[in-house]
């Protein structure tokens, strides 16, 4: 779908690697030219016609959001990406809120800025963090969450989607389920927000993170969305310019509202409005539409590589784009390097993952992750290559 | 070089490498090297006794590039003295680089001669070399 919108597919390519970042459509490269070359300008601290151009665009990128996601525009943090936004969660929020054997609910299959942020928390205060079991799909279960969780467990953090095995995680009952049961429901969405309808309001979210350039947007932007009566109660982990009202010699000082005062320095004002330009026009496009097109895709390349031997899927069962594999007795990265040749971009390694290979004893895989504008014939040319890779390392040697 | 016998060199020595477990000896120098370009990530242990490289062992999750690499090279360098293998990594570094090198001390690592043709895999064959540079370096400065 809408292929003629990306520049870069122009050229002879099969991208699918969209899981580590999205090739950016025309109007959003467009939206971020136009503000470099007519009205280039500071947020919030000019006068002149092009600022206030700017402060508009830029502002209303606050709404977008919120009626992407659902949430308040007051809950809504320009960050640098999902990484920074997990940050300010666990140490500008947990670090002053919990204490001492209080207990993190997390999972192997996490990315690592939802795990080494929360390990170092553990060094720093002391909380206990405990891995949630997966079930015999590599994936995580509401039941499996509710057999770890004691009185002494605070808060819930995970993927809406992980990024190796790509199982979509039940939200609205895991959320829920926190909600009911007083426990802070903390959700890595960076693989899930460009990809399906995310609902922070109605899944119970308290914290919800995601990066631009993984939905279209340029890199360097992400959100952080929070509950408002959290955010009020967390500590920034920047000052400076933009974020204080006045400050004294005596010490006195005070800071802006929130969200501003999460944002300090001169934020990235041309990725922001990108961004907001990348969300309008996924949202035209349709999030139900984007997963149900790669859902068909992926089932279609999971019937397709059942006839090959030596491919060894590791997530056959998970609902979304995500198709992680190896070709059996073959290093990952020879088999990416191997599909470069075909012009197949794909990604190897343990995407960030490091602590995923304890469940599927297997440290690296290569990763297919797809998106709205792939289509049935970069499947098939997928398919051709791996069938021709008996002699892979003439190739690649 | 053929090209078949290059591949075979290669081949050989990652389906079968050298030395290949680690074992627990705290008479070992040792060092974890992993690429900030890709995904290897190789743990390196070496015995040098009276300036000699008396043994060099390594484990890991490698690519074929890296871990033929690292087969050749523990071949070549275990028996020499650690002035010979000095230079004979930096000839070895020289050559992935497209310096001035001397093959005749690199024996079959010059397998990997044209591989700055592949410029993304220059790191990958120079992931041994990394790990027992590290490993003298430390020498050194408990010599010293």
């Amino acid at each position: 779908m809408h292929r003629e919108d990306f520049p870069m597919l122009k050229k002879d390519i099969i991208y699918f690697d969209n899981g580590a970042t999205t090739l950016k459509p025309q109007c959003v490269i467009d939206s971020v030219v136009e503000y470099m070359t007519n009205h280039t300008s500071n947020i919030h601290r000019g006068d002149y016609d092009a600022a206030v151009i700017t402060n508009k665009l830029y502002d209303n990128v606050r709404n977008i959001v919120s009626s992407f996601v659902n949430c308040d525009s007051r809950e809504v943090i320009y960050t640098s990406g999902a990484t920074q936004s997990l940050n300010m969660v666990v140490f500008g929020y947990m670090k002053k809120h919990l204490k001492k054997g209080d207990e993190v609910l997390l999972n192997k299959a996490e990315h690592a800025s939802n795990i080494l942020p929360w390990i170092i928390l553990s060094k720093q205060i002391g909380i206990v963090i405990k891995y949630v079991p997966l079930d015999n799909n590599y994936e995580l279960t509401l039941e499996n969450i509710k057999r770890c969780v004691t009185f002494k467990t605070k808060v819930i953090s995970l993927a809406q989607i992980t990024n190796v095995i790509g199982d979509v995680r039940d939200v609205y009952n895991i959320g829920k389920f926190c909600h009911e049961n007083n426990i802070l429901f903390n959700v890595d969405g960076a693989q899930s927000v460009p990809h399906m309808r995310v609902d922070f309001k109605n899944c119970y979210m308290d914290f919800l993170s995601f990066s631009g350039h993984k939905m279209c947007g340029p890199t360097g932007v992400g959100i952080l969305v929070g509950r408002y009566e959290l955010l009020e109660d967390m500590d920034p982990l920047c000052y400076g310019g933009g974020m204080n009202s006045y400050f004294e010699e005596n010490g006195d000082y005070e800071l802006k509202s929130i969200p501003t005062r999460f944002e300090a320095g001169t934020t990235p004002i041309a990725q922001v409005i990108g961004l907001g330009e990348a969300i309008k026009y996924l949202m035209k496009i349709g999030m139900d539409n984007i997963h149900e097109h790669e859902m068909k895709l992926k089932q279609y390349l999971l019937d397709k590589v059942k006839d090959i031997p030596n491919i060894i899927v590791y997530n056959t069962s998970s609902n979304s784009g995500i198709f992680a594999f190896n070709i059996d007795g073959v290093f990952a990265q020879d088999t990416s390097i191997y599909l470069n040749s075909y012009n197949i971009y794909v990604r190897a390694g343990n995407h960030c993952a490091k602590e995923l290979k304890d469940e599927i004893n297997i440290k690296n895989t290569v990763r297919v992750s797809m998106y709205f504008y792939n289509n049935y014939n970069d499947v098939d040319r997928l398919v051709d290559a791996l069938r021709n890779s008996k002699d892979i390392f003439k190739i690649v040697l | 070089m053929d090209n078949d016998l290059r591949r075979e060199i290669i081949m050989d020595n990652y389906n079968d490498p050298m030395n290949k477990g680690l074992i627990d000896d705290n008479s070992y120098l040792k060092t974890r090297t992993s690429s900030e370009s890709c995904i290897d990530d190789l743990s390196f242990m070496m015995k040098i006794e009276n300036n000699i490289i008396e043994d060099i062992r390594f484990d890991g999750e490698a690519c074929a590039i890296s871990t033929s690499a690292t087969s050749i090279m523990i071949r070549i360098l275990i028996g020499k003295t650690v002035d010979e293998a000095k230079k004979i990594l930096n000839n070895y570094k020289n050559m992935i680089e497209e310096k001035d090198y001397d093959k005749n001390l690199l024996g079959e690592l010059a397998v990997y001669d044209s591989i700055s043709k592949q410029p993304n895999r220059k790191n990958c064959a120079l992931l041994p070399n990394r790990a027992i540079n590290n490993m003298l370096e430390e020498l050194n400065k408990k010599n010293n």
